[in-house]
């Protein structure tokens, strides 16, 4: 590890198509009568990134410590790159960690914790320098190299750990909510920057967060945990457009809950007989996940008669840019929410009549009453 | 200095280094976390023993009889009432505790307060000063203080109680840390300006929103305070004034049995006094800050 | 401290813009917001300042009046000298143990959960037993280990003798009991300090690497040396000036400093020499300063990397 260290070029390019295969094979974590982890599996391409998105207290945390070796697993094993690593310490396990915060040593320059890692491997002076040097410029860091982190703002220093975990070349990159510690600004700029990083330097990634707009934005594949499981592994895509349960549709983007029957594996939704995804569903009384724009608004001119869909009035029109969001009250007295571009949305004034229905893509269901 | 001083009963938030989950594992992290405990019981047993001994031997020594292998007794517990000078001066170092507690928090922190707000640049005077104190020795401000005594006896008389004017100054940087550390916590800028624009006035700011938002901070340095006068003896002794440490002191070499045993009764009491705030601190260990 | 000092002085010329730049009511040249501080500072001034005044102006002060250094030259002169050397032993070996051994247990205190009932009763001892000393500490001790001592009497027992008689009243014995006040201080001291260390560094550390040793030699014992250093000077200090403890366990003569004062002062002999009491207090005085700027220069220089 030190030779390859030391041999290896240095300059981000020079570590490129470095990442390793990692698997989490039906990890276990109890914190006493808390269940973490309840059999969490996961693989992980070479070089993917793939992000972990729940509520909170769902074991997101708990499963990439597990990983980095900071906390041990009551059953499983994590396998990365062919090798068992469960049981080895964090220290040997070559991975780099962006921790939420206040992780940079404080007693240290930005340099002299990116070259911390370094040191540790017996590094020499000069070579370390450059090195951190050159990891502070891939961060666009160059100019606060000698700053204390009290010097520096918060996205700063989450750049300042990003170097310092990527400098030792880990063969894998964990990050624990990196952004979250920011501004929404700021945190948009980071995540493009760590993905662009992460492409760059090829490592394997995982990234844990509760912004799902973070995570669809950069991840190669997208996990989303509930109570210590994996609710759902795909590509951002998938995920969003082909949620596998209803509890993803929800936590995964804005989602319209419409009751419906259930019958013969469809969902009758707002007149329109819908190919239900996921976990089956009994016939009988159900809840579909519809998109916002998945529902098709027309202007109703009385005649309608034939067409599917039902009547209802415009509540209000909430304009976002290029999009606009329209609230339609139903006579039944639920309420929906229809996305369209500004342009279309303007052929719906607050207070028109409209007719709503759905656009027959398949939507997940749960059964009615269900609390999820 | 201000780094030199900051005493373990400011607001702070505790972070623990490896966080206890309490679950035997065979991995290298229950290696650690063994090693963590097995030094954890050494420690607090090797210290038990250094600091537990001679309360042990003195508690022993004021069951002894008198006479070779005279029984077990508790005469000198039993005795302590028989010297109406040494409950005198219970007493009086009990009033001096409150009064020296009472008028440091008075002296300080309207003082603290104000400065926060209106003079900032004199926060750094009033902490040299309430720090000066542990550079100058009791025993060198006994000195100094003798003449100035003389017109404090003048003024006020004799009292033993005049000796809470000295006592203030002890006290002052245990409650300046104590206290600064607590409106760290609290904004008080903002809480007083919402209280002046409901027009509360300034007693009202300090009596109504600032203490009760330091309100464990105020119990800890009072406490401290308790802790320090109960044991002074230095300035009691040399200014001529019969205080607890003094009668305690004087009665060792009559009785000192009974001595030893009041010595005890003052040392249980004041641990209690902590104890029992520590645990009214942790109820108010999550400050509201109501702006009322 | 010799920041704090300077700060303060520097601080004076301030103090007056920043309130001129706010003529708010009062005067501009005497703004009421002054008289606010008014009461605190008249009364630090009264029984704090012009005591240490008068110590400072009455070690030049000859017997019958008129400066002179006679005072200050005494100190020098062999059994006085001898005394400041013997404080300086003690205060500094018992503030050495008493800040090592404080400052294991402070983390072994800290390495506990933050809300349990042990460390607050820890905390609380050691808050009763930092302010513990004098006769009741001498005759714990004599309690302890003196001739007719628990320990003392145990051991004789079993045919050994500790000879406590020997050293109890000398610097080793005095250290020891020294400790007893200063262990417990160094916990109240240290525990802020031990309490703004990150678990995050520790595991920071280790998923770059390194190992314990690495964690404790590159990042703790960096990060705590000023607070440590500070502390350990703290405790100096309080037993430079601790009194009570030895008067109470020492009966004859003046072996530290606090004790020739109090001689000075209130001589049996009747031979009173307040001059000279003043000018021990001075030296006092001179070297707590001297250690605490020490402390400042030493900390400007090592902690760049604090606020
Ligand atoms: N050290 C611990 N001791 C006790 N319980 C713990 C500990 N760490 C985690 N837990 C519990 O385990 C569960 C999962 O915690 P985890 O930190 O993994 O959640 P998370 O998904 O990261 O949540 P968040 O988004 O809020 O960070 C929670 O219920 C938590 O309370
Ligand atoms: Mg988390």
């Amino acid at each position: 590890m030190t030779q390859s260290m030391t041999d290896a070029a240095v300059g981000p390019g020079a570590a490129s198509g470095q990442g390793v295969e990692v698997r989490l094979e039906d990890l276990r974590r109890e914190y006493g009568p808390v269940i973490a982890l309840d059999g969490l599996s996961l693989t992980m391409a070479p070089g993917e990134m793939v992000a972990l998105l729940g509520p909170s207290g769902c074991g997101k945390t708990s499963a990439l410590r597990l990983v980095a070796g900071l906390e041990e697993a009551d059953a499983g094993r994590i396998v990365v790159g062919g090798h068992d690593v469960t049981s080895l310490s964090a220290n040997k396990r070559g991975m780099g960690m962006v921790f939420q915060a206040y992780s940079l040593f404080p007693h240290m320059t930005a340099r002299q914790n990116v070259a911390f890692g370094l040191r540790l491997r017996g590094v020499k002076d000069s070579d370390r320098k450059r090195r951190a040097g050159d990891m502070l410029e891939l961060v666009g860091l160059s100019a606060q190299a000698d700053r204390f982190a009290h010097q520096m703002s918060g996205g700063q220093q989450q750049r300042v750990a990003l170097a310092r975990a990527l400098a030792i070349q880990p063969q894998v990159l964990l990050l624990d909510e990196p952004l979250s510690a920011l501004d929404a600004k700021v945190r948009v700029q980071l995540r493009d920057e760590i993905r662009r990083i992460q492409l760059e330097v090829g490592t394997t990634t995982l990234f844990v967060t509760h912004d799902q707009e973070e995570a669809l934005a950069i991840a190669d594949r997208v996990g989303v945990m509930r109570a210590g499981r994996l609710e759902q592994l795909a590509s951002p895509t998938d995920v969003y457009a082909r949620p596998a349960s209803a509890f993803v549709a929800e936590f995964v983007g804005l989602t319209n809950k419409i009751s419906g029957p259930v019958q013969g594996g469809r969902v009758q939704v707002l007149g329109t007989s819908v190919a239900i995804v996921g976990t089956a569903v009994p016939d009988g009384p159900a809840t579909a996940m519809v998109r916002p724009e998945a529902i098709v608004l027309t202007t109703d001119d009385g005649a309608g008669g034939d067409a599917p869909g039902e009547l209802g009035t415009v509540l209000a029109v909430s304009f976002l840019g290029a999009i606009s969001r329209i609230t339609i009250t139903l006579p039944n007295g639920g309420s929906v929410i229809a996305q369209l571009p500004t342009s279309v949305a303007a052929e719906f004034p607050a207070g028109s009549s409209v007719r709503v229905s759905v656009r027959p893509d398949p939507v997940p269901v749960a059964p009615a009453d269900s609390p999820s | 200095m201000s780094d030199i001083m900051s005493l373990g009963f400011g607001n702070t938030v505790p972070v623990v280094e490896h966080p206890d989950t309490g679950k035997p594992g065979r991995g290298p992290l229950a290696r650690r976390r063994r090693r963590l405990t097995a030094f954890r019981v050494a420690v607090f047993v090797v210290m038990g023993v250094f600091f537990f001994t001679p309360i042990l031997a003195m508690f022993e020594f004021t069951t002894r009889g008198t006479g070779l292998g005279a029984p077990r007794t508790l005469a000198s517990w039993r005795a302590i009432f028989d010297y109406p000078d040494l409950i005198t001066a219970i007493q009086v170092s009990l009033e001096l505790a409150a009064i020296t507690s009472a008028a440091g928090l008075f002296l300080l922190v309207p003082t603290m307060v104000w400065v926060r707000l209106r003079l900032p640049r004199l926060q750094r005077v009033i902490e040299f000063l309430c720090l000066l104190p542990l550079t100058v020795p009791a025993i060198v401000l006994v000195v100094g203080l003798a003449p100035v005594y003389a017109w404090v006896t003048y003024f006020f008389g004799s009292s033993t109680l005049t000796l809470a004017f000295a006592y203030v100054v002890l006290v002052l940087p245990y409650t300046y840390r104590v206290i600064d550390a607590g409106l760290r916590g609290i904004d008080v800028q903002t809480l007083s300006e919402a209280a002046r624009s409901l027009g509360a006035g300034w007693p009202t700011v300090m009596w109504r929103i600032i203490a009760p938002n330091i309100r464990s901070a105020l119990l800890n340095a009072a406490l401290l305070s308790v802790a320090l006068v109960l044991g002074e003896f230095t300035i009691a002794s040399l200014l001529s004034f019969q205080n607890l440490q003094v009668a305690i002191n004087f009665l060792g070499r009559a009785n000192a049995g009974v001595s030893i045993a009041v010595a005890l009764a003052s040392l249980f009491f004041a641990f209690i006094l902590l104890v029992a705030l520590s645990f009214v601190g942790r109820r108010r260990s999550a400050p509201v800050h109501e702006e009322e | 401290m010799a920041a704090a000092a300077q700060s303060a002085a520097a601080g004076s010329p301030d103090i007056s813009t920043a309130v001129d730049a706010r003529p708010r009511k009062g005067g501009r040249r005497l703004p009421l917001a002054w008289l606010g501080a008014l009461p605190f500072l008249a009364y630090v001034g009264i029984f704090l300042i012009l005591p240490t005044g008068i110590v400072v102006v009455g070690a030049f002060v000859g017997p019958k009046g008129g400066v002179t250094l006679e005072n200050v030259k005494t100190i020098f002169q062999g059994f006085v000298f001898d005394s400041f050397v013997k404080s300086i032993e003690l205060s500094a070996a018992s503030s050495i143990i008493g800040a090592v051994f404080g400052a294991l247990l402070a983390y072994a205190i800290v390495s506990g959960h933050p809300d349990s009932t042990l460390r607050r009763i820890v905390t609380s001892a050691c808050g009763v037993l930092a302010q513990f000393g004098g006769v009741t500490l001498a005759f714990a001790f004599i309690a302890t280990i003196g001739g007719e001592g628990l320990i003392t009497v145990f051991f004789a027992d079993h045919g050994i003798d500790i000879g406590s008689n020997v050293w109890l009243f000398e610097l080793p014995g005095l250290t020891l009991v020294y400790s007893y006040f200063q262990i417990p201080l160094m916990v109240l001291v240290f525990l802020p300090a031990l309490d703004g260390i990150k678990p995050q560094w520790r595991e920071a550390t280790d998923t770059l690497g390194g190992t314990g040793w690495h964690y404790w030699r590159h990042v703790a014992a960096p990060i705590l040396w000023p607070s440590f250093l500070g502390a350990a000077l703290l405790l100096f200090a309080n037993a430079f000036s601790a009194y009570a403890t030895v008067a109470a366990l020492v009966s004859q003569g003046g072996i530290i400093v606090p004790l020739q004062i109090a001689n000075a002062l209130t001589s049996e002999t009747g031979a009173v020499d307040a001059g000279l009491g003043k000018a021990l207090a001075l030296g006092m005085v001179v070297i707590v300063a001297l250690v605490m700027t020490g402390y400042a220069l030493l900390q400007r220089k090592s902690a760049k990397w604090q606020r």
